[in-house]
């Protein structure tokens, strides 16, 4: 079985180049079989290998080829496997597959059916060779692929420009934080000569003290990728925008998987960033500060698939809060249950939107609990689950994430604080959206309901986002052992209570309205308020005038080739030359014979003059 | 003989396709493809006797006997002039490269060219020959004298069968070109005049003018001659402005040889020659170099960002890239060196295909103005993806040809400046907003209303297996890149060592 | 050696005279055909020199070259008269201020 992992990203490729190369020619049926089938495949493989490596839970390495070799840097196409890897491979190919089924009823009219699996295919592909790779050079692949498959996405509809701007806005804001990683692995190959992670990280700990600056700027520069990656401040701008893409693309890559590489990556290095408790303390302020950010925006958004990615940004800044505090174990902990209920909620909302004519505004849905009944329960769960609501999957792992944080020495209650405020936000949101779109008067009516296509990934991830809190991740062997500390009684009962205090605050004020917040809201600063969160803190305006703008009027300025102007000169010298010397040719013959004669007496004189002992 | 022979294939087969328009219009392009196609089997064949590409010898600057391949024969002997010709592994690199670029130019020629096609493919085949001598010629007369034979038949396909502003563009190329020949001809004259004053005996052999001793002062002006015209030839900022001019007006095969080949023999000239012929003068002018190839690379890609053409973009996108080949020629290690070899080849094959479809796209709407496309993929799918694929590897998508060689210039640049590196991968952002917004203007957004019911032509089957060819080279060269880092290694590991 | 000896320098002011009277034709004649005789005039001036040259010093070269003029004279004739033909044809006139059009 451990021989045969590196079939697992294979299979979803061939399967992808296949769709490419004959999807035009071959039948819908066949198209879905191979698009689903090869997920489902790879699926079962992974699951094989897991019940293997679990047998023997040793992590191994299986190299391909070597990549390219020169001098000493001879990455490989080499897979890593241990139980970080395991959990990863899992929510990939097993919410791949779901999603994958469930798009295959959600796109079933569209004109590029085969284009559509092929990216697809093509991400879940590269998010594996991210995810299993052993050298940060195969992970940059990865990393890279699934930015490009992520941009064919979101711009999948490319007839209208709207989509292609976000697209293009998702590649190119990524990228920053790419190129941030790839001056990290520079400085990472330079500092310590190899890029296999494992045995950098030996390299490291043996070159490095604790709080070494050039390990500070390698791993800031790591976190940079990741932030961009991740989606996090103040690299977030692009997830709202790349809400353009189709609906299970959303749920696929921009909440189950692509934006969690960034936790991903941080984890696997977390060797190098135990050796920079600075850029550990940057990890964890980042994470909260965009938990916040994000969760106020969430609360004033009306396009149902903008809240959830606001609250997608804001969940995976509780990751970044827990891989800040060392809660590592936590952080993956979260990835996971999150991946089972944000694509539960992507995918709820999908079906919604495949059932309400593309309607996006939640204002404009209502009453829809009895209308569609599998949409209403899994936008339950899911709300419950992300809220963190006791017992559903979400309340395991955000729990354990706020109560290690809170053990953080120095700042440690303040992140918690900071953390709860979060959690009761994001109550607040998720329930707003549940109360709007699915209780009070119907305002727009669904034309069809779920086929078992949509239903059964729905009730599949409804089951997971419920006992997934009770997973055990194999995850211990990978990270140092936390202190088995806890804190006192007090603080856990207030991690629980708040969430629910936040369902009851969404209860009375958006669906019975007994809590009027109508006055605050239209007061003055209210409004501003309400604006400046609307407009995800101003930030995009920002950016557009900081940078997008300068950029444009500099490229704007030089299209005219400044430089040419110096060569301009030169030809324009020549020009006033040439006018003048071609008043001497007159065309005349004996002119010329004339001016011949002439010049040669006056040559012959001066040289007469000079030196006379020449004749 | 065998590379005498490989430059006379393609002069006689120029002769050739010229003479054979009399029997048939439609018969200069076969004749030049078969020449070209000839001439590429030829070298492979004679190359199949060469030992396996990791035990391949190391080529001593001094010992003509260890490289490939080596040929001499005088010319003039009164002043040392001499026909030689030598193959190391990048040269090797290079005439692969022209020979399969060549047969590309020719597949792009085939229905590109209505008038004079005989005079037409005479001229590409031409062309060729003096890429070829340029890449083997090591003596300093002979490689001069390619050099120039390169540049007029190149001149004639600008100023022929250009777009309509040909006669500027072509006259501009030919100027820049020919004033920085004639600086590296001066370099070439007094470099041989200081090595016969040192030893008392005149030659014009590379092997001989290794390691001519010289004042400093000396070195650092023949240097600046060979230098200025190999980074014309390249372009660098600040002397690019020739590129976007002529790649903008060449005919599609035109602009294939010149992004494809024509610019590598700047940077197989610095590698060559510029740097091992004055080590010292080199490394105390590399950071000037260097700062130059980081400010090309995001001066280039700014400007590409800005431009409604679309040649004249990809012309920009080369500026940017071969702002890469000079950093990592200067960087001066193994790793940057690479690199740039790899650049070479790696973007030979993407702009070439990007020029293609600049081509492809004209050739169907008559116009290269990217206001007048817009939505293109609907109507023409395949040329679609073949120009998202070209799109994402020109901006450097790992596991594919450019990547590598980015990845590998950087590297090693940042070994000698992080800072500078920096400043390179800058490029690498600006790299992407030009590719992906070329990609939004021709290819994605709305369909423009002009063009939907014009029934375009989606690409072929002749243009399709042009195209697979140089997809499947840069796949290739992305995963799995280790034979040409092989062949090149040796030949840097003894440019190495010339240096100090 | 014995026969009429004239002194090398009259020889030379010979020849130098006709070398000013064709230069002054060139200079003051319009029409192509005397322009023509005067670059006779001087290829010969110039051959004079070289033959008394050759005799003053005793070599053949001398000749060799007179012989060289001569073939360049007659070259230059024929190709010449075939340009006097064209302009003739060309502007109805021998007139070499009328054929101009080479002005910058």
């Amino acid at each position: 079985m451990r021989e045969l992992i590196w079939l697992i990203p294979l299979i979803p490729l061939l399967s992808s180049v296949t769709l490419m190369l004959a999807g035009s020619r071959l039948p819908r049926l066949m198209i879905g079989i191979a698009g689903v089938g090869s997920v489902g495949f790879a699926a079962l493989l992974t699951l094989g290998t897991g019940i293997n490596f679990m047998a023997n839970p040793e992590p191994f390495q299986l190299t391909l080829w070597t990549w390219m070799q020169v001098g000493s840097f001879a990455p490989g196409v080499a897979f890593y496997f241990d139980g970080l890897t395991l959990v990863m491979m899992s929510v990939i190919t097993g919410v791949g597959f779901l999603i994958h089924l469930f798009s295959t009823e959600f796109m079933e009219r569209d004109e590029s059916y085969a284009r559509y699996f092929a990216y697809l295919n093509m991400f879940v592909a590269a998010m594996l060779v991210l995810v299993m790779a052993d050298n940060l050079l195969l992970l940059y692949l990865g990393w890279e692929g699934v930015g490009v498959c992520s941009y064919l996405l979101v711009g999948f509809w490319y007839q209208n420009s709207a989509n292609g701007q976000a697209a293009r806005k998702a590649f190119i804001v990524t990228r920053i934080g790419d190129t941030a990683m790839a001056l990290g692995l520079f400085l990472l190959f330079t500092e310590l000569g190899t890029l296999d992670i494992q045995a950098m990280v030996g390299i490291a700990n043996e070159t490095w003290q604790v709080g070494d600056n050039v390990a500070l700027i390698a791993c800031l520069l790591l976190l940079a990728g990741a932030v961009g990656k991740s989606a996090q401040l103040p690299l977030h701008t692009w997830l709202p925008d790349a809400m353009a893409g189709p609906t299970p693309v959303s749920a696929l890559i921009h909440a189950a998987t692509m934006v969690t590489a960034g936790v991903y990556l941080i984890a696997r290095t977390h060797g190098l960033f135990l050796l920079a408790p600075e850029a550990m303390m940057a990890v964890a302020v980042i994470g909260i500060a965009t938990t916040l950010m994000a969760a106020f925006t969430a609360l004033m958004q009306s396009d149902i698939k903008r809240i959830l990615a606001y609250s997608t940004i804001s969940q995976i800044g509780y990751m970044f809060l827990a891989l800040g505090v060392g809660a590592w174990t936590a952080g993956i902990f979260h990835l996971m249950t999150h991946a089972f209920f944000k694509a539960l909620l992507f995918l709820g909302s999908g079906a919604i939107i495949h059932c309400l004519h593309h309607e996006h505004n939640i204002f404009k849905m209502g009453g829809l609990r009895t209308r569609m009944p599998v949409t209403f329960w899994s936008f339950m769960i899911g709300s419950a689950a992300l809220a963190a609501l006791p017992m559903t999957s979400g309340f395991f792992s955000k729990d354990q994430i706020l109560l290690q944080a809170y053990q953080m020495p120095g700042m440690g209650p303040w992140l918690w604080l900071a953390g709860l405020l979060g959690a009761l936000l994001t109550a607040v949101y998720s329930f707003r959206l549940v109360f709007v779109v699915f209780f009070g008067a119907a305002k727009t009516e669904p034309d069809k309901d779920t086929g078992w296509r949509m239903a059964l990934p729905l009730t599949v991830l409804c089951g997971l986002s419920l006992i997934g809190g009770y997973f055990i991740i194999p995850v211990q062997d990978v990270f140092p052992v936390g202190s088995g500390d806890h804190p006192a009684h007090w603080v856990e009962y207030v991690s629980i209570s708040v969430p629910l205090f936040g369902v009851l605050l969404a209860y009375l004020i958006f669906h019975t309205g007994q809590l009027k917040v109508d006055s605050l809201v239209n007061s003055r600063i209210g409004q501003t308020l309400r604006q400046f969160w609307l407009s995800g803190w101003g930030i995009d305006w920002l950016y557009d005038r900081l940078f997008v703008r300068p950029y444009y009027a500099l490229s704007g300025m030089l299209k005219s080739e400044p430089v040419d102007a110096i060569y301009g000169l030169i030809v324009a010298i020549n020009q006033t030359f040439n006018h003048w010397l071609s008043a001497a040719q007159t065309g005349r013959m004996r002119w010329y014979i004339v001016s011949m004669v002439f010049g040669l007496v006056v040559l012959l004189t001066l040289a007469l003059q000079i030196s006379p002992e020449v004749l | 003989m065998v590379m005498v022979n490989l430059i006379l294939i393609l002069l006689v087969g120029g002769v050739l396709a010229l003479l054979s328009e009399r029997v048939n219009e439609n018969m200069p392009r076969r004749v030049a493809l078969a020449v070209v196609l000839f001439d590429l089997v030829y070298f492979l064949i004679h190359l199949s006797g060469m030992p396996e590409l990791t035990q391949l010898q190391a080529p001593l600057p001094d010992d003509p006997s260890t490289w490939l391949m080596h040929f001499k024969a005088d010319w003039i002997p009164a002043f040392g002039i001499s026909i030689e010709f030598a193959l190391d592994g990048i040269s090797m690199l290079m005439v692969l490269l022209t020979l399969v670029l060549g047969a590309v130019a020719v597949s792009a020629s085939w229905t590109d060219v209505i008038v004079r096609r005989g005079f037409f493919e005479a001229n590409l085949l031409w062309t060729l020959a003096g890429v070829l001598g340029v890449f083997m010629a090591l003596d300093l007369f002979l490689f001069f004298l390619f050099w120039e034979v390169m540049l007029i038949p190149m001149y004639f396909m600008i100023a022929i069968w250009g777009h309509e502003n040909r006669g500027y563009a072509a006259m501009k190329f030919f100027i820049f070109t020919q004033a920085s020949g004639l600086l590296m001809l001066v370099s070439i004259l007094a470099l041989v005049a200081v090595n016969q004053s040192a030893t008392g005996q005149w030659s014009f052999s590379y092997f001989d003018l290794l390691n001519t001793p010289m004042a400093e002062a000396t070195a650092h002006w023949l240097m600046l001659g060979f230098f200025i015209a190999f980074v014309v030839k390249l372009p660098v900022f600040p002397f690019h402005t020739w590129l976007p001019d002529a790649h903008t007006q060449a005919p599609t095969a035109g602009s294939v040889i010149l992004a494809g080949i024509l610019l590598k023999t700047g940077a197989y000239g610095l590698i060559r020659f510029a740097v091992p012929l004055f080590p010292q003068a080199a490394m105390d002018f590399s950071y000037v170099a260097m700062v130059l190839g980081a400010v090309g690379v995001v001066y280039g890609a700014v400007l590409a960002f800005a431009q409604t053409d679309f040649k004249r973009l990809i012309a920009y996108s080369s500026v940017s890239h071969m702002g890469f080949v000079l950093l990592g020629v200067y960087a001066w290690n193994e790793l940057a060196l690479q690199g740039a070899v790899m650049q070479m080849v790696a973007h030979g094959f993407s702009t070439a295909a990007l020029f293609m479809i600049a081509g492809s796209l004209q050739e169907r709407l008559h116009t290269r103005d990217m206001r007048e496309m817009g939505g293109l993929w609907q109507q023409m799918p395949r040329m679609g993806a073949v120009a998202m694929f070209f799109v994402v590897a020109s901006l450097g998508l790992p596991g594919l040809g450019n990547f590598v060689a980015e990845f590998l210039v950087l590297l090693g640049l940042f070994q000698v400046d992080p800072w500078l590196t920096a400043v390179a991968a800058l490029g690498l952002i600006t790299g992407a907003a030009y590719s992906l917004i070329l990609m939004q203007r021709a290819f994605q957004g709305e369909p423009n209303p002009k063009l939907v019911d014009q029934g375009l032509m989606d690409f072929g089957r002749r243009e399709m297996l042009t195209m697979a060819v140089m997809m499947l080279a840069l796949i290739g060269l992305g995963i799995y890149p280790q034979p040409i880092l092989d062949i090149a290694q040796p030949v840097l590991q003894s440019l190495l060592e010339v240096t100090p | 050696m014995d026969g009429l000896n004239i002194p090398l320098n009259h020889i030379l002011l010979v020849s130098s005279l006709l070398f000013a009277i064709g230069m002054m034709g060139l200079m003051i004649r319009r029409n192509i055909i005397f322009i023509l005789m005067s670059l006779e005039v001087m290829l010969n001036s110039a051959a004079l020199a070289f033959v008394a040259a050759g005799a003053h010093w005793g070599q053949p070269d001398g000749q060799i070259v007179f012989m060289l003029i001569l073939t360049v004279a007659a070259a230059e004739v024929a190709v010449g008269l075939g340009l006097v033909l064209q302009v003739q044809k060309r502007f109805k006139t021998l007139d070499m201020d009328h054929a101009n059009r080479m002005r910058g």
